[in-house]
């Protein structure tokens, strides 16, 4: 088994820093060499056990709670993860016992909704330190806020059907993204106006690749407390909103997220 | 209504759609629909009810209103009836007999393909086996031309796929260059460009067009991004060899795209008009379109049809195009669709059968998402399944994790692997390309990308300026 000769890798490694793509692998006839093929399936064990990991909600609850904000642990009516995995829908509604304690009676401009989705670890690790870099200077803004959510087994769309019970203007869901082989932990943010069931992908403004190895926690909060003012002052999300705001940030709307059903599907 | 009794029970299925539905072998996205079988014993009373549905019931009852879906449309209205003669008489059960008997050779396939409706070849693939699906294929020789002759027997084509998260030309040079060295790109040099200006895409076409007049690469390049971006492209002089586009199985789901089948006979016309294949009139091969079970559903438009069904009708809409490459992306879509490497190896080889009998140049994105229960090996079972079925072609990708749509697909070494294994070649202009770079000799990779410093001449330079 020939391993890499000098030439070979100082070529390689040169060209890797244009692209995190696993080009000019080493390789053992046809395959490639054991260290090659055991740091994939690394990478392929971070991915999938993020994507079995339970939310650890109670360290986001006292986390919600020290920023100010009143904090409800909710629950979709997903029953166990291989069901939340086979139904999204179920994973987009509010089990009984959540519907109960949501009660009624709230209102504000902003509900934060910390959901697990497809990555706990994602929501665990990030969602508070993004919200620390985003609400002081909501707060300079005059903002009011809906008690928050951290939400077990819960996808974008259960975002809607707790921002309408707080009766909130706005509705940000921060979620963990399905995990990439070298993106165990990627945070989404979707930005709903005026939430409610129904509401389509194409009525959302997304963020994604919140981590520090992608975008930072500075960089999403400077571009989430523009999408938040403009979506404010325009009265709206989406698609319309990212047409009228393309010049200020790189936006994406979640539609062109979704709209990702296939690779090149657009 | 079709009704069957199994043991004293009797079971009823309402229409052909419900029967279709019922007779699908299980997946996550028709129970997602609410349209499975209750159980397995229902689901095979299904199975031995279609097995005895005449094939002239498919031209009556269509499964989705003619009046309301031009899919339905175009699959009645551009039936050939003669090409369909000898296979009449037969039921679906009867047709399968016949296309694993030697009666059914690959001349009589070919001229037979008109003649079949999707749903007609979705049935079979309902009561089919793995290995109906793959012996059956084997058989349809469907062969397509731009630059080089995509389908031949004995060859094994793949589309090199640089994606890159944020379209970086020195990094998608630089994938490109280690796949060509690896003997991929001979279906196709095909970017999912990550942004959807067209500027970039035009940047990315000229990148993947300056490297092949450079190299004298005998492959075809593609931006995969949606027609509309594509046709504007095309007037502004872009060097657009292939339109691309997703497509689906019915009108309401292409519409969910943007498209429908005016706005994809626009496109072709368009590119045809380019002429910028190599083999004068003959190259007339300009589309190359994806698709994937489950996409109807995730739109909401599946009329309550399952979602193979729905997937071999796509095939509908490609063959009226007459295009160069139909990829299905079958493990894409997540585990509410196809929830294992059980359900992702059955959906590809199922997808391959139909378009093939279709008369389609299939190939297939042997691919798993990190939340599908499917792993490589997953991976390595189905595309070894797929090459011994012939299919036509399969995605190379830098080891075989795509960066920019976070998924896995097959890498540029698994494609080296299964050509070696199996005796298959590279399309053979490609082929003869490879040779004359030193990349190849004998029907061998030579494995040029482990000494760059003995690179062929014309490569040392890209190197250099990646």
């Amino acid at each position: 088994m020939a391993k890499d000769a000098a030439p070979r890798s100082t070529t390689w490694e040169r060209l890797r820093r244009h692209t995190p793509a696993r080009i000019g692998l080493a390789r053992a006839g046809t395959a490639v060499t054991t260290d090659v093929h055991l740091a994939f399936q690394l990478a392929h064990a971070q991915a999938r056990d993020a994507v079995h990991d339970t939310l650890n909600a109670a360290p986001l609850l006292d986390g919600l709670r020290g920023r100010g904000l009143e904090a409800l642990h909710l629950r979709s009516a997903a029953a166990n993860r291989r069901e939340y995995l086979m139904r999204p829908d179920l994973g987009a509604q509010l089990d009984a016992p959540s519907c109960t304690k949501l009660g009624s009676g709230y209102g504000g401009d902003l509900a934060i909704v910390l959901a697990d989705g497809l990555s706990a670890r994602a929501v665990e690790r990030h969602a508070l330190p993004l919200l620390d870099a985003v609400l002081p200077e909501l707060r300079r803004l005059q903002w009011t806020f809906t008690p928050a959510a951290a939400v077990e087994m819960g996808r974008v769309a259960i975002g809607d059907e707790i921002g309408a019970a707080m009766s909130a203007t706005l509705a940000a869901v921060l979620i963990g993204e399905r995990p990439g082989l070298s993106s165990a932990d990627s945070l989404g943010v979707y930005l709903t106006w005026q939430p409610q069931r129904g509401r389509k992908d194409s009525e959302r403004n997304c963020l994604s690749n919140i981590r520090p190895e992608g975008m930072g926690y500075r960089e999403a909060a400077a571009k989430l407390i523009y999408l938040l003012t403009e979506a404010r002052s325009r009265k709206l999300t989406g698609v319309a909103l990212k047409d009228e705001a393309i010049d200020a940030v790189s936006l994406v709307s979640a539609h062109d997220i979704a709209g990702l059903g296939a690779p090149g599907r657009a | 209504m079709y009704a069957t009794a199994i043991g004293g029970t009797h079971y009823t299925f309402a229409d052909l759609r419900e029967l279709l539905a019922k007779a699908s072998p299980l997946r996550s996205g028709d129970a997602l629909a609410g349209i499975i079988a209750a159980d397995a014993t229902e689901r095979v009373a299904a199975q031995m009810t279609l097995a005895d549905v005449p094939l002239r019931t498919f031209l009556a009852e269509a499964i989705t209103p003619y009046e309301d879906d031009e899919v339905t449309r175009l699959i009645i209205d551009t039936h050939d009836a003669n090409a369909f003669m000898p296979v009449s008489h037969l039921t679906v059960g009867g047709l399968r007999d016949w296309l694993l008997s030697d009666a059914a050779t690959s001349a009589i396939l070919a001229t037979l393909a008109p003649g079949l409706t999707p749903e007609m070849a979705a049935a079979v693939a309902k009561i089919s086996r793995l290995q109906d699906l793959i012996t059956i294929a084997t058989k349809c020789k469907i062969t397509t031309r731009f630059r080089g002759t995509l389908g031949l027997p004995g060859r094994l084509s793949a589309r090199l796929q640089p994606n890159h998260p944020t379209d970086d030309t020195k990094g998608i040079l630089a994938s490109i260059i280690d796949g060509l060295l690896l003997g991929s790109g001979d279906a196709v040099i095909g970017i999912n460009p990550a942004s959807d200006s067209p500027e970039r895409c035009y940047e990315l076409l000229r990148l993947m067009d300056d490297l092949r007049l450079r190299l004298a690469i005998p492959t075809q390049s593609c931006a995969l991004t949606h027609v509309t971006t594509t046709l504007a492209l095309i007037e502004r002089g872009a060097p657009v060899d292939l339109v691309f586009q997703s497509i689906a199985g019915t009108e309401n789901a292409n519409r969910s795209f943007g498209i429908d089948l005016a706005l994809l006979r626009e496109s072709h016309t368009a590119a045809l008009a380019l002429k910028r294949g190599a083999f004068g009139n003959d190259s007339d091969n300009v589309m190359y379109f994806e698709t994937g079970q489950g996409s109807a559903l995730s739109a909401g438009a599946h009329h309550n049809c399952d979602q193979q069904t729905l997937e071999a009708r796509a095939y509908a809409v490609a063959r009226a195009f007459r295009p160069l490459l139909v990829n299905t992306v079958v493990g894409f879509i997540g585990p509410e669709y196809l929830f294992d490497g059980k359900q992702i190896t059955r959906a590809g080889l199922e997808d391959h059968f139909c378009g093939k009998l279709l008369g389609l140049p299939m190939g297939c994105d042997v691919c798993y998402t990190n939340h599908a229960e499917a792993d490589q090996d997953d991976m390595d079972g189905l595309l070894t399944l797929l090459a011994t079925a012939g299919v036509t072609f399969v995605m190379g990708v830098p080891g075989a994790d795509d960066i920019m749509l976070n998924y896995q697909s097959t890498s540029f070494h698994d494609v080296l692997a299964v050509r070696e294994l199996l005796g298959l070649r590279p399309a053979p202009e490609f082929e003869a390309w490879l040779n004359d770079m030193g990349l190849m000799k004998d029907g061998r990779s030579l494995r040029a990308n482990d000494k760059p410093g003995e690179l062929p001449a014309p490569f040392a330079p890209l190197l250099a300026e990646a």
